[in-house]
């Protein structure tokens, strides 16, 4: 649509110009009017086509924008999923405060049901996308940016940065992984009842520039090998988006159950697809 | 990094040596690495020492300071600003080719460090838009814009040599950054809080912060300087809108620099603020916010990108009509559109971050805006179409890059469209689907218009004709090389690749930053193939002297003089009655070149050291800041104060040249003009060609 | 009254000087010219100043810092700068006596120290109760507004005090002449600004 209204000025001139090129170059004797400067009809077609064009983009901005907002709740008849995104150097921690779990670089959404992001960063500046769900969303430092999505079908859907903090930059991706509702379902429970603790330590790490891979290294190094890149955290303090984003320290005390680190994590299976 | 200050080199120490990194951790991915950074040092290093030996060897030292550094000769100064561009513009190009070959192996790896690819996208797009294209724009509207209007200087002459002071100031700066390195990885938009002393304690920020403020403060003084030209300094008779196109952009674009450029001196100035005396600007806690510097950066970035393109504008203008033996259609409306497009640009600089959370309806109205400069735009591109309509075309090398200008800025413009709808930028915002529409428009735009200016003008800046077979193969590598390397980037725009990634790791993106790198290796090319253009014109050059000073059959006054001009331009300051004047002139029968009745004193600036000397302090002052060399910044600004009030109390500040001498020099060139024959334009591009048109409409019939 | 009079009040460059009268014009405009870009400056650091009224962080504000008497006293010391500045343009212009305009010129250079000298006692006070620019971002952009206008007015008493080196060298010649009235151009603007800033920052501020 806005290709085709925009095309409507750009393509004469793709045309034409090399029809006047091949016609008037000299040598060819066609017609010479040296000191034609000025048509009335050329004029009126050339502000006016441009500016009835921009009128019709116009509008078409207009409507596209107000409707794909990405602050604007998507329609639907089930109540929208909760989650807070907080944009570190270099990975992203993925907040659940209904279920009150939290992953590292493993986005995990029901299918049609809608999210609602709420996105802060403990960092510089960072740009939150999914591409194939929807608009990204610049996440700012104090600041909290919103963002709503839906998954229509199952499946993994890589997931960026956009924009560059340092040299981890390239290397701050994510999976978003749509499943059925039963199966995050699945994904909640065992997550709560066999991830680790998101304390004070992990939040240190986590504010350490280091990618997910060296996060894992540190935090879980047996885990480092098979299982890169994915932390589960099964409790998590329940102020954590919010302080983060208002620079304080979370309520450490509302940690419900403090998994000692070796007790057997989350495997990348445990999403509930494709159980062997 | 170690923040010790030593007292006299402050926080310079042996980390600075590009290899010193790789010596202490010797991966070979970073050996590789220092030996990259490590050639670059070395050869700024053997360019310098080159320069100064063959100056020795030749004994040109005194030449290079009476005749060009303390020279207030506008056409002297226009030739060292685009000298200076030049070498910026090889340097930027390399690293971009490095960029590009990083990217074309760049699945799950490549070769450069991230680190050393942060610095090559910052300094490659640092050094463009600051001292490539401005130093580049500032060096032609230097020499022509006085020509064109029939003045012998600009207004403030003295002024104009600090103006050059300063860039080249602010270019030394980025080049010595390569032997004492680092160089920032901020983008050349530098946004906080990642340049943030918190985020980025290094020299590296600072080096970036030193550079672009020199910049700016030139680029200031320069708007002020041609903008007080042009409203003062017109020959009688010219009166606004007889003003041939070019000056009407060089103006435009002046009073673009005198409003634009503020909001990023006052945005780096903050920045400084937070990182060297510990204010809270854009810091995160205390207060800060970085949201103000993003918009007073674009205040200034939105605005800039008009100050590139305008005057490109108008020597497409210029080349459009001189190539096709034709008025320039709708020379009102191009004015106009001018003026809309400048007032326009101050009020859609939130395009550049639609995806910062602000209201859907903020983002929709600063988006019809951006599509508003479209029209104004469109208007000019079919301007330049019907002034080719009903002419006589002729395939010169400046209407090589004009024509591939017309035809690839306008897919440009598409995608800007696409670019300024909200609801489209979500999804491809910061992916290089924008650098590919910004390159889109800057390489075909401003970079195109640039080099035909060069191609244009620099007959009349030498007095010989550049050849034209090489400048044609330059132009058609430009032109391919171009498409190869730019439009692959849109559509790994659309697949969702990130700006400014140093790797990836989907393999359906290579085939298409293979062919980007490939196009990345034609450009170079073409960067050669101007090399040779300018090797083979010197070396060939008494084939193509143009002693009449018209090799084109040109319409503005510039061509009325010879080439290169007299020092003060015009014997006679020309009276003006009407729009392209000297074409009118010639049209009249009256004779191209009139023998004035007599001859006056004409009085000159006298040749000054403040250039040189603002230039040398204020690149000391910025190099003293960067490394936090105290007494440097303060025996620097103190100079530089001493410089500024000794200036207030020189008297000698102007030469005459008698009016005996003029006249004397006035008749040898017409002597010399009567002895050429006159050419038609079937012979423009042969040797036979000296400058003398024949009289222009039958010539042009041929 | 011709035209060349009504446009600079204050150019009395005598009827001898065709084309230096054409030049300085030029001049003056040119610096006319360069001080709207230097008001944009200042324009946007009133609007960050303005935007970051709210960034105290915890620290002291206006209230506890501002004093509107100290402010009162600097206006004035400003404002009749100006207006003695004024004088010495008249005299520039009217009176052949040289010492009346030096005279005058001295008067606005010691009211001018004055001001600098003052305010940098307002800002020692400031410092000394905590209201350092490191303490918030409110204080980051009132000392980033404020003693820029400041440095500007320090800047202008150098310029002054070339100037009046001018006149002992040089005498009143066109290029001093010219200088004086850019510089008064300049003393006038700092006039102006600081009213903003007055008002905006000062009376703004604790209101
Ligand atoms: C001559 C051929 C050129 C090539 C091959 C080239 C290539 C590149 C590449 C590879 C990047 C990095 C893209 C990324 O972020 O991944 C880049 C960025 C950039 N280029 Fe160019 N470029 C060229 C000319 C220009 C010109 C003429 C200008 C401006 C006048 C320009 C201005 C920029 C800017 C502003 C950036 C953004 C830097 C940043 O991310 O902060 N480039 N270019
Ligand atoms: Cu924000
Ligand atoms: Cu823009």
């Amino acid at each position: 649509m806005i290709i085709g209204l925009t095309l409507i000025v750009v393509l004469p001139v793709l045309v034409l110009t090399p029809l006047i090129l091949a016609r008037y170059r000299y040598g060819r004797n066609s017609e010479y009017r040296p000191h034609w400067a000025f048509s009335k009809i050329a004029d009126t077609a050339i502000w006016g086509v441009p500016f009835l064009v921009v009128i019709a983009l116009a509008i078409v901005a207009w409507r596209g924008t107000v409707s794909l907002d990405p602050y604007k709740p998507i329609d639907s008849n089930k109540a929208p999923l909760r989650v807070q995104v907080v944009g570190f150097d270099w990975k992203w921690l993925f907040i659940y405060p209904d279920q009150g779990v939290a992953t590292v670089n493993d986005l995990v959404i029901p299918t049609h049901r809608p999210i609602s992001l709420q996105l802060t960063s403990a960092s510089v500046m960072q740009g939150f996308f999914v591409p194939a769900l929807g608009s990204q969303v610049d996440v700012m430092n104090r600041m909290v940016t919103r963002l709503h999505l839906e998954a229509d079908q199952e499946g993994e859907f890589p997931g960026k940065n956009m924009q560059y903090n340092g040299k981890g930059f390239h290397l701050q991706r994510f999976a978003t992984h749509a499943v059925d509702d039963e199966a995050f379902q699945r994904f909640a429970d065992r997550t709560r009842r066999s991830g680790n603790a998101l304390d004070a330590h992990v939040l240190d790490a986590l504010n350490e520039k280091s990618t997910a891979a060296q996060l894992t290294q540190e935090i879980e190094p047996q885990n480092a090998v098979s299982k890169p890149a994915a932390l589960r955290f099964g409790s998590v303090p329940h102020d954590l988006f919010q302080a983060i984003a208002d620079h304080e320290t979370p309520d450490w005390s509302s940690l419900t159950s403090k998994v000692p680190v070796s007790s057997g994590p989350a495997t990348p299976d445990d999403r509930g697809e494709k159980q062997p | 990094m170690n923040h010790e200050s030593h007292w006299v080199l402050g926080r310079l120490d042996w980390s600075a040596l590009p290899f010193w990194d790789a010596l202490q951790h010797p991966t070979t991915m970073n050996i590789v690495n220092a030996i990259i950074a490590s050639g670059a040092g070395a050869m700024v290093i053997l360019g310098g020492l080159i320069a100064a030996a063959a100056l020795t060897w030749t004994k040109r030292w005194r030449w290079l300071w009476s005749e060009w550094l303390t020279s207030p000769d506008h056409k002297k100064i226009g030739i060292m600003f685009i000298v200076i561009a030049l070498v910026m513009l090889a340097r930027a190009v390399i690293e971009a080719v490095f960029m590009r070959l990083q990217q074309a192996v760049g699945l799950d790896g490549g070769f450069l460090t991230a680190e050393h690819f942060g610095q090559l996208f910052t300094t490659h797009g640092t050094i463009m838009v600051f001292f490539m294209a401005m130093p580049f724009l500032t060096g032609i509207i230097n020499y022509v814009m006085p020509l064109q209007i029939g003045t012998r200087d600009l207004s403030f002459p003295v002024m104009n040599t600090i103006s050059l002071g300063l860039t080249a100031a602010g270019a030394a700066l980025v080049m010595v950054s390569l032997v004492l390195a680092p160089f920032s990885t901020g983008g050349w938009s530098g946004y906080p809080s990642f340049t943030e002393s918190a985020a980025n304690p290094g020299a590296g920020v600072d080096y970036w912060i030193w550079a672009v403020t020199l910049s700016t403060l030139s680029s200031t003084l320069t708007g002020i300087n041609f903008a007080v030209t042009i409203y003062k300094k017109r020959a009688p008779g010219m009166t606004w809108f007889r003003l041939p196109l070019f000056t009407w952009t060089a103006l435009c674009t002046s009073i673009l620099m005198i409003f634009g450029m503020p909001p990023l001196t006052v945005a780096t100035a903050l920045l400084a603020l937070d990182r060297y005396l510990d204010f809270h600007f854009f810091t995160a806690d205390l207060g800060g916010n970085m949201m103000n510097y993003i918009n007073l950066f674009w205040a200034f970035g939105h605005p800039e990108v008009y100050i590139l393109i305008l005057p490109a504008f108008g020597i497409f203008s210029e080349i459009f009509s001189t190539f096709s033996g034709k008025t320039l259609y709708g020379y009102t409306a191009l004015v106009i559109a001018t003026l809309a497009i400048a007032v326009l640009s101050f009020t859609v600089w939130l395009h550049h971050f639609f995806t910062m959370g602000q209201s859907a309806h903020i983002n929709a109205i600063f988006g019809i805006a951006t599509m508003l400069i479209g029209v104004p735009t469109g208007v000019k591109i079919y301007d330049w179409m019907l002034t080719m309509f009903r002419g006589r075309i002729r395939f010169s090398v400046p209407m090589i890059y004009a024509i591939g200008f017309i035809m690839l800025f306008v897919l440009g413009g598409l995608t800007g469209v696409i670019l300024a709808v909200p609801s489209v930028d979500y999804q491809i915002h910061n992916s290089l689907f924008l650098v590919a529409h910004f390159h889109n428009m800057l390489i075909p735009g401003l970079l195109f218009g640039m080099l035909a200016g060069t191609n244009l003008w620099f007959p009349k800046a030498f007095g010989f004709r550049l050849e034209e077979r090489w400048g044609r193969r330059a132009a058609y590598c430009w032109i391919v090389g171009f498409m190869m390397a730019f439009f692959p980037l849109y559509a790994l725009g659309v697949l969702g690749m990130p700006r400014r990634s140093a790797a990836f790791f989907e393999p359906t993106y290579l085939p298409w930053t293979l062919i980007a790198g490939i196009g990345a290796i034609v450009i170079l090319v073409a960067m050669l193939f101007l090399l040779l253009q300018l090797w083979v014109s010197v070396r060939d050059r008494e084939l193509n002297r143009v002693p009449g000073g018209d090799p084109w059959d040109g319409r503005s006054l510039e061509w009325s003089v010879s080439s290169p001009p007299p020092e003060y331009n015009f014997p006679v300051i020309p009276e003006i009655h009407g729009r392209d004047a000297y074409m009118r002139q010639k049209e009249s029968g009256g004779g191209a070149h009139p023998r004035p009745d007599d001859y006056t004193d004409i009085t000159m600036p006298a040749n000054t050291a403040m250039g040189a000397i603002i230039g040398m302090t204020g690149f000391l002052m910025a190099f003293g800041l960067t490394w936090y060399e105290w007494w440097l910044v303060m025996a620097a600004g103190g100079a530089t104060l001493v410089a500024l009030v000794a200036r207030g109390f020189t008297r000698q500040r102007t030469r005459t040249i008698t009016a005996a001498e003029v006249h004397r020099q006035h008749d040898t060139w017409l002597r010399e003009l009567a002895s050429l024959r006159p050419v038609t334009r079937a012979e423009e591009q042969s040797s036979a060609n000296r400058g003398l048109p024949a009289s222009p409409v039958e010539g042009a019939v041929q | 009254m011709n035209s060349t009079s009504t446009r600079h009040p204050g150019l009395n460059l005598g009827h001898a000087h065709g084309e230096a009268h054409e030049a300085s014009e030029e001049l003056v405009f040119g610096f006319w010219v360069f001080m709207m870009s230097d008001l944009i400056i200042f324009g946007l650091l009133f609007a960050t100043y303005i935007t970051m009224l709210g960034g105290t962080a915890g620290g002291p504000g206006p209230h506890e810092l501002f004093e509107l008497k100290s402010a009162f006293i600097e206006t004035m010391l400003l404002l009749i700068s100006s207006f003695t500045f004024g004088m010495a343009s008249l005299a520039l212009k009217y009176r052949s006596d040289r010492k009346v305009l030096v005279g005058w010129l001295v008067v606005t250079l010691l009211l001018g120290l004055g001001f600098i000298a003052h305010e940098l006692y307002d800002f020692h006070k400031m410092f000394s109760e905590g209201g350092v620019p490191s303490r918030s971002g409110f204080l980051s952009a009132f000392f980033a507004l404020v003693p820029l206008h400041g440095l500007h007015v320090t800047g202008a008493c150098i310029w002054l005090v070339a100037l009046l080196g001018q006149i002992a060298v040089h005498g009143l010649d066109t290029p001093t002449k010219t200088g004086l009235m850019r510089l008064a151009i300049l003393w006038h603007f700092l006039d102006v600004v600081w009213i903003g800033i007055f008002s905006i920052v000062y009376l703004g501020g604790i209101a």
